[in-house]
């Protein structure tokens, strides 16, 4: 691999940027992969980048129906935080942010990773318990937060409206420093990138239509371009983890919604932190490219449409016009949805499955772009030693029949 | 002022009328009539803008939403609207406008330096440095960020109001061009309810700007009769200035319509409407959007004086602007040789017509011929030459193909260069429903894909982009649309419009002109100018691996900008295709998505915000407690008294005071925010023993309950009071804030799983007002206005209820108690409310009857070891785990919800959290509410959390702070000490005490 | 945004006026004592969640206030028909 620097860039312009190195290759399938990933979006490609990474496992195939990061990967509103409150999903979501603090250079890729914080707004008396229960959780985990007063809310996000006479009006937040944004798309091709420079093959536009299995064990998987074979197979297929686990004969606790999306036009920096609000459902950032970033609700009904109903957006909207009046006069550009899997605790399922050699990482509901390096990471691991990783055991598929839930339902704010 | 460009022939603008505006500080003058673009354009204003990434020189290129450059800030302050199309403002008297881009301004740009080096920021520049040290890119991030983005968002509330309307009808047609028109007409005329939307501020869409003879009258006559004829229709709504941008599931599409921004400014002054989002409800859609022409791509064709042939016939015919005097007319097609025409009729220079196709000799090319106008058949501009202005075009021989030149380049001098690459269908409505483009090679465009909603495609939109099919098909499609929704025998009733209409040769796809040197090496041959994508960087993701055209799209940022893409996609991927050596329709696809032009946010909104987000809900004695000073709390959207201050007092000093009051003497709190849910049938009985962990079989008139209500999954979901009013009848008490979600939850239990249990619900939460009176004083306050109603305790026991009179009013009354202390709970028919109340605080006078708020409530309670669902349950508790095994029915005959769950292994478990109490060692400290508690205070982190306090307070009763808390194991801890680490650093040590705090035995609430 | 025709009302409403209520045809099992841990898990998690034809329950929650159940295509969302709880859809389809 051709590594990226601003001297390669200088180097290159020199010869007019017609030399440089294809991100991946795109090998036609090998007969047999000593693990197959089911699909390329950012926590597939992280799964076979550390497999190959950590691992040294290397003759692996990621196989995607569409295009790579094409799925929520490329849909989502890329906040990231990991100021969860039940210890179990913390330690997933603060290894994952650790990951991020050192992933562009990880992987000679700018994933833009910002840390410009997330601000997590109370608006009544429970929501303040709520956060200093939170906080006070992360600290003792060692994840950064502070309970922040209305004043300090202004200071760091100055257009928000902190009156006292709003219909909820903001009564303190929890602030996280080290959360912040990320370029979604970079980190789906950087993972890509690294995957493939360690040989692992990209195989786009082919889909899995069935997984095969023998004496209860799997084989490998069949595919809109033939059977490719497989010691082990690592699903990572959000938004049809339903459709693929039924494959294999099983069934999830997850149900598939659409989760809607929007930006505004792009406008000077006037936002330099995530805000995110559960009472007054939204949330909203700034890219860089100057859009206001904000992320609606999930519908209330079962979809794989990539499109939910206008009422959800128009909820979304008046919350930010809430909190943000002065944004009212700038135009929304665009909105689109996202399948996002569900599951009842809001807590994802990566787990080894009663079929040998097949493993699934899905459930992620809204929450799981910030998640990608360490899900790929933990997810890896499990794959690669049969036996769930220390920080996945908690969310093993086990937990929907003993009862252990992880329920992030409740005090961790909106789940995104 | 000389507007420089402005032609004697003033097309549909009104010279007469002058109107007055800036830009970038400026003064200038225009026309009644004008648009932004056509008033700048007449002053000879060429640059308006900077580009977003090389900060390049740009100048108007279009006429409507597709309009990539013009993008300004309009006016100052709170109403500032940022990202405005020039080509999209009405001019008003005292517009002010600047461009978004250029510092210190659009002609003397010093990010245009940014411009030389732009050979360093190829597309995805950004992904491939910046990267060491990692913790530096916050920095570069921070430069980036200054330099991206477009207007400035305004700093104060929105002064303007928004407002929604929901409609419904019957056909709703999307564009009042031709087409549009006449469907309208047709539908209209078999009786349908039609509502006709179009963006622009008057109906004729194309027609407008156009030479055309209908029925033997100009096109802007027959428009004028055809919107005469709709209005004598009164089942035709006509919405002009009104933008259809979304086509949502089951035929509900949006519309926005702009009321006063043609005036001005908050023209409205915050009465009158700004914008008004019409959501509507159609059974038919006919869509008649028209279509985008495609402008041709070459080198340094951003250059301001490059614009759309059919936009410069626009300005010419239609606001009598002409943007420039030395036309070259680049084409592919014959359709664009009107343009010629039209710029000859204005009296202005004809330089050349550069034609690609090798041979074209339509009646309209053959008018221009005769004109004596130069056709350089077979040529096409390659590149454009000039600064801040076209002043000079590259004519070169291109191949029969057009995909390369062979012979000479000449220069031809010029300062206008209108392209024609042939039209885009704007299929953009009917690809929100999901229906998938296909690209139809011999139209050279997408045609809108199957039908997924009840709507069709008509005229241009549809790829017809002849004028006499595109109004048949409009009026085809009008009748039929009319008889799908009921109305007519889908016959068209109207005879067809008479026109003449010249035969056109067929036009040449070209996508991309090529230059003696390869995108790569050539002068930036743009084809999205907004985000300044050129073919070379379409190339250059494709060479590096990125084939899929939403990866090319995302590397590249094509068709991301504000004009999402309306003059770039399509130009894009067939750029895309061409490199990966294959055709449009391999390569895939366009998708749109709404909004098709940007939409104020306000407007999504509408009246939705302030006080009216959510709505407020009022106890009947709300404004009692107003009148006294109270300070509320919002729980769900009720507003609960909190505490009631007296003069100069805390919080805390408002608080113990009201908890002293209640224990001492008497007090009294607003309880009607309580849910109550009626239940009443033969069954009412079981099935509430069903819903609860206890039983109510044998629960008698008179009596009441507490109960603990959990979800199927065992854990706490709601709790309150059941009492039975007679025999099949029951009152049900719920949270505040779980009333709606109980009554689902009865209502879901009921109907879809037992159906043959004969129990009706109602909510009456707001039927009834509820004064709870309670302390050791609370029997005589209440036997001051409760004659009929023995309160002996004998008589009227704890747990019991009665039915009486409390001053004069008809009432209700509970033994029921939250604070552990001798309560009734008063519930009087809610338009007594007030009444009620006050009789009780005159009778409790003598007493000092105290009005008490949530607080003290909490409080009160926290010193019994009450729990609050919500506050010490958080979805994840179970009622062994809150300590209340004892409101478990072991033995019921039905296996109520819940119970199998209380029974899995994790439920099982030792160790879960449990309720208790704490007591800080220094009684002083009140432990934060959310405070961790571990063990071993030393343990480095991350610490082993033992659990949480879930309520804390001082209590002035006991003299002492006291919290409760779930603390792991809690139960068989009694007496341990753990420590809760703050913030600060300090550590809080407390001891693990029984929950209960005051009168373990409970006898003061049972006299 | 959907459109619902309510089988109670007998009108067809929009999408705001009801709540989705998931999965229908779910019975609770009779004897929940009975079942494993495994067996009632599955009772309360699990859900078939096609791609395609789904059973689901809707609520008309500002409307009659009654469920009824309504087939509806989970990828074009179009609704196929409305019934009655305790009545059968007309239309089954396997879903994947």
């Amino acid at each position: 691999m051709k590594r990226y620097s601003g001297f390669s860039l200088l180097k290159n312009a020199l010869s007019y940027h017609e030399n440089w190195q294809k991100v991946w290759r795109s090998p036609k399938p090998k007969k047999e992969y000593d693990v197959i990933v089911v699909g390329g979006g950012g926590h597939g490609l992280a799964t076979a980048y550390y497999l190959a990474k950590v691992h040294g496992i290397t003759n692996v195939a990621v196989v995607e129906k569409g295009y790579l990061g094409g799925g929520n990967t490329a849909r989502n509103t890329t906040i990231i935080r990991s100021n969860y409150l039940w210890d179990e999903a913390a330690q997933l979501y603060e290894l994952s942010l650790k990951l991020w603090e050192g992933l562009s250079k990880e992987l000679n890729y700018n994933v833009m990773f910002s840390q410009r914080g997330v601000l997590n707004l109370g608006h009544n008396l429970q929501d303040m318990r709520d956060i200093e229960r939170r906080v006070n959780a992360n600290r003792l985990n060692g994840i950064d937060g502070e309970v922040v007063t209305p004043e300090r809310v202004k200071e760091i996000a100055p257009l928000i409206n902190i009156s006292r006479d709003s219909r909820y009006p903001i009564l303190g937040a929890s602030w996280q420093p080290r959360g912040g944004t990320a370029r979604h798309d970079a980190v789906a091709w950087g993972y890509a990138r690294g995957a493939d420079a360690l040989g692992v093959d990209m195989i786009q536009q082919t889909e899995v239509t069935g997984i095969r299995r023998k004496d209860g064990a799997v084989i490998g998987v069949e595919t809109t371009n033939g059977f490719i074979g497989a010691r082990k197979v690592a699903c990572v297929t959000a938004g049809s983890s339903g459709v693929v686990a039924a494959m294999a004969g099983l069934r999830l606790p997850v149900e598939s919604r659409p989760l809607q999306a929007l930006v505004s036009e792009p406008v000077k920096p006037c936002l330099d932190t995530v805000v995110m609000s559960n009472a007054v459902h939204g949330y909203i950032s700034q890219s860089d490219k100057g859009d206001l970033v904000i992320g609606a609700g999930v519908d209330s009904y079962n979809g794989y449409g990539q499109r939910g109903s206008f009422n959800v957006i128009e909820h979304t909207v008046q919350a930010i016009c809430e909190l943000f009046p002065a944004f009212s006069r700038v135009q929304m550009n665009r909105q689109w949805g996202g399948i996002v899997d569900t599951c009842p605790d809001a807590c994802p399922i990566i787990s080894k499955t009663s079929v040998d050699g097949l493993y699934f990482n899905c459930g992620w509901g809204t929450g799981g772009f910030k998640a990608t390096p360490g899900s790929g990471f933990v997810f890896a691991d499990t794959v690669a030693n049969d036996r769930p990783h220390p920080l996945a055991e908690a969310f093993n598929i086990g937990r929907f029949n003993s009862g252990a839930l992880i329920d992030e339902h409740g005090a961790a704010g909106v789940a995104h | 002022m000389k507007q420089l460009n402005r032609l004697p022939n003033a097309g549909r603008t009104n010279p007469d009328q002058n109107i007055n505006f800036t830009f970038n500080g400026k003064a200038y003058q225009g026309v009644m009539g004008d648009t932004l673009a056509s008033a700048l354009l007449a002053n000879g204003v060429d640059v308006v803008g900077r580009s977003f990434k090389y900060s390049r020189p740009r100048g108007i290129v279009g006429h409507g939403a597709e309009e990539p450059n013009g993008i300004i800030q309009l006016g100052s302050g709170a109403a500032t609207v940022p990202n405005l199309k020039v080509t999209q403002v009405e001019l008003y008297e005292g517009l002010e406008a600047s461009s978004v881009n250029g510092w210190p301004t659009i002609n003397f740009d010093l990010m245009g330096i940014m411009g030389w080096f732009g050979r360093l920021m190829p597309p995805g520049f950004y992904y491939k440095t910046f990267m060491y040290p990692q913790k530096l890119w916050m920095t570069y991030e921070h430069f980036i960020r200054k330099a991206a983005g477009l207007g400035k968002t305004p700093v104060e509330a929105d002064p303007d109001v928004y407002d929604k309307l929901n409609q419904h009808c019957d056909v709703l047609v999307v564009g009042a061009g031709p087409a549009g028109l006449v469907a309208a007409r047709e539908a209209a005329e078999a009786g349908a309810r039609v509502i006709i939307a179009d963006e622009q501020s008057e109906f004729g869409g194309s027609l407008l700007a156009s030479t055309q003879i209908l029925n033997g009258v100009s096109a802007s006559q027959w428009v004028a009769d055809m919107v005469e004829q709709l209005k004598r229709y009164n089942n035709v709504q006509q919405l002009p200035r009104s933008t259809v941008f979304g086509y949502y599931d089951h035929n509900f599409l949006t519309i926005l319509e702009k009321r006063t921004d043609h005036l001005g400014l908050s023209a409205g002054k915050g009465q009158r409407v700004r914008q008004r989002l019409h959501r509507v409800r159609a059974k038919q859609v006919v869509l008649a959007t028209g279509a985008f022409e495609r402008p041709l791509v070459f080198a340094h064709n951003d250059i301001p004086g490059v614009m759309q042939a059919s936009s410069v016939s626009t300005y010419v015919n239609r606001y009598g602007v002409a943007p420039g005097s030395k036309l070259i007319l680049a084409t592919t097609n014959d359709n664009a040789y009107q343009t010629a025409i039209d710029w000859h009729t204005a009296g202005r220079d004809v330089v050349a017509v550069v034609d690609s196709r090798q041979s074209p000799n339509g009646e309209l090319v053959e008018q221009v011929r005769a004109l004596g106008i130069q056709i350089a058949v077979g040529h096409g501009v390659i590149e454009a030459k000039g600064g801040k202005r076209v002043r000079a075009a590259m004519v070169a021989p291109l191949n029969e193909s057009g995909s390369a030149i062979t012979g000479e380049v000449k220069r031809l001098p010029c300062d206008l260069i209108a392209t024609s690459g042939g039209w885009s269908a704007a299929i953009h409505l009917s690809s929100h429903t999901g229906a998938k483009p296909v690209w139809d090679e011999s139209i050279v465009s997408f045609r809108p894909g199957d039908s997924k909603q009840q709507e069709c495609s008509v005229g241009a939109c549809n790829g017809t982009f002849g004028l006499r099919d595109g109004l048949i098909e409009g009026a085809t499609a009008g009748a039929k649309a009319a008889q799908l929704a009921g109305f007519g025998l889908g016959a068209v009733q109207f005879s067809p419009v008479e026109l003449v209409e010249l035969t056109q040769e067929p036009q040449q796809a070209l996508f991309l002109v090529p230059h003696s040197r390869p995108p790569s090496r050539a002068p930036s041959q743009f084809v999205d100018l907004q985000l300044d994508v050129s073919a070379g960087g379409i190339e250059l993701a494709v060479r590096e691996g990125f084939e899929s055209v939403e990866h090319v799209k995302r590397y590249t940022a094509l068709g991301f900008g504000t004009d999402q893409g309306k003059l770039g996609n399509i130009n894009g991927m067939a750029i895309l295709a061409n490199a990966l050596n294959q055709s449009i329709s391999e390569t895939g696809t366009t998708i749109f998505r709404p909004s098709y032009t940007p939409t104020t946010f306000g407007a999504i909104a509408g009246r939705d915000v302030g006080e009216l987000f959510d709505p407020e809900r009022y106890t009947s004695a709300h404004r009692w407690h107003v009148e006294q000073g109270a300070k509320f709390e919002d729980v769900g959207q009720w507003k609960r008294p909190w505490y009631f201050p007296k003069v100069n007092e805390t919080l805390d000093q408002a608080v113990n005071r009201e908890c002293l009051a209640v224990r001492n003497s008497v007090g009294i709190l607003d309880a009607s925010t309580l849910g109550k849910i009626d239940i009443q049938g033969p069954d009412a009985a079981e099935f509430i023993t069903r819903m609860y962990t206890n039983s109510y079989l044998k629960l008698a008139a008179g009596k009441c309950r507490y109960g603990v209500m959990l979800k199927e999954d065992g854990m706490i979901f709601d709790d309150g009071v059941c009492a039975c009013l007679s025999e099949n009848h029951y009152l049900m008490f719920t949270t505040t804030g779980g009333a709606a979600g109980v009554l689902a939850w009865l209502e879901l239990w009921q109907q879809t799983e037992w159906p043959e249990l004969q129990v009706y619900f109602t909510s009456v939460t707001d039927h009834w007002a509820t004064a709870t009176v309670t302390g050791p004083n609370a029997r005589k306050v209440v036997a001051k206005v409760c004659q009929d109603i023995d309160l002996t305790p004998d008589q009227f026991g704890f747990m019991d209820w009665r039915d009486g009179t409390v001053a004069g009013v008809a009432a209700r009354v509970f033994r029921i108690s939250f604070t552990g202390e001798l309560s009734f709970e008063i519930n009087v028919p809610a338009n007594y409310g007030r009444y009620v109340w006050e009789a009780l605080i005159e009778a409790g006078k003598e007493f000092d009857i105290t009005p008490y708020g949530t607080e003290t409530m909490h409080v009160l309670r926290a010193e019994k070891g009450f729990i609050i669902v919500g506050q010490d349950t958080d979805g994840s508790m179970t009622p062994a785990d809150m300590n209340m095994d004892w409101i478990v029915g072991k033995n019921k005959a039905f296996s109520f919800i819940g119970q199998r769950s209380l029974s899995r292994s994790d439920t099982l478990r030792d160790n879960r959290k449990q309720l208790v109490g704490l007591k800080t060692i220094d009684p002083n400290i009140v432990l934060p509410e959310g405070a961790q508690i571990v063990s071993d205070p030393k343990q480095p982190i991350p610490m082993s959390m033992q659990g949480h306090v879930t309520s804390s307070y001082y209590s002035a009763n006991m003299g002492h702070s006291i919290a409760l808390a779930v603390v792991k194991g809690g139960l068989n801890r009694l007496g341990d000490t753990v420590y809760c680490p703050a913030a600060d650093g300090a550590t809080v040590p407390a001891q693990i005490v029984s929950s209960v705090f005051y009168d373990p035995k409970g006898e003061r609430q049972n006299v | 945004m959907l459109q619902i025709y309510c089988p109670h009302c007998q009108e067809l409403r929009s999408e705001e006026e009801f709540s989705c209520g998931g999965e229908a045809h779910i019975a609770r099992p009779l004897a929940p004592e009975t079942l494993t841990d495994e067996e009632w898990g599955d009772y309360l998690f699990f859900r078939k969640n096609p791609r395609g034809i789904h059973h689901e329950m809707w609520y008309h929650v500002t409307g009659c206030r009654r469920y009824f159940n309504a087939t509806r295509n989970t990828v074009t969302y179009e609704i196929l028909e409305t019934y009655k709880v305790g009545t059968q859809p007309s239309i089954v389809g396997e879903g994947v």
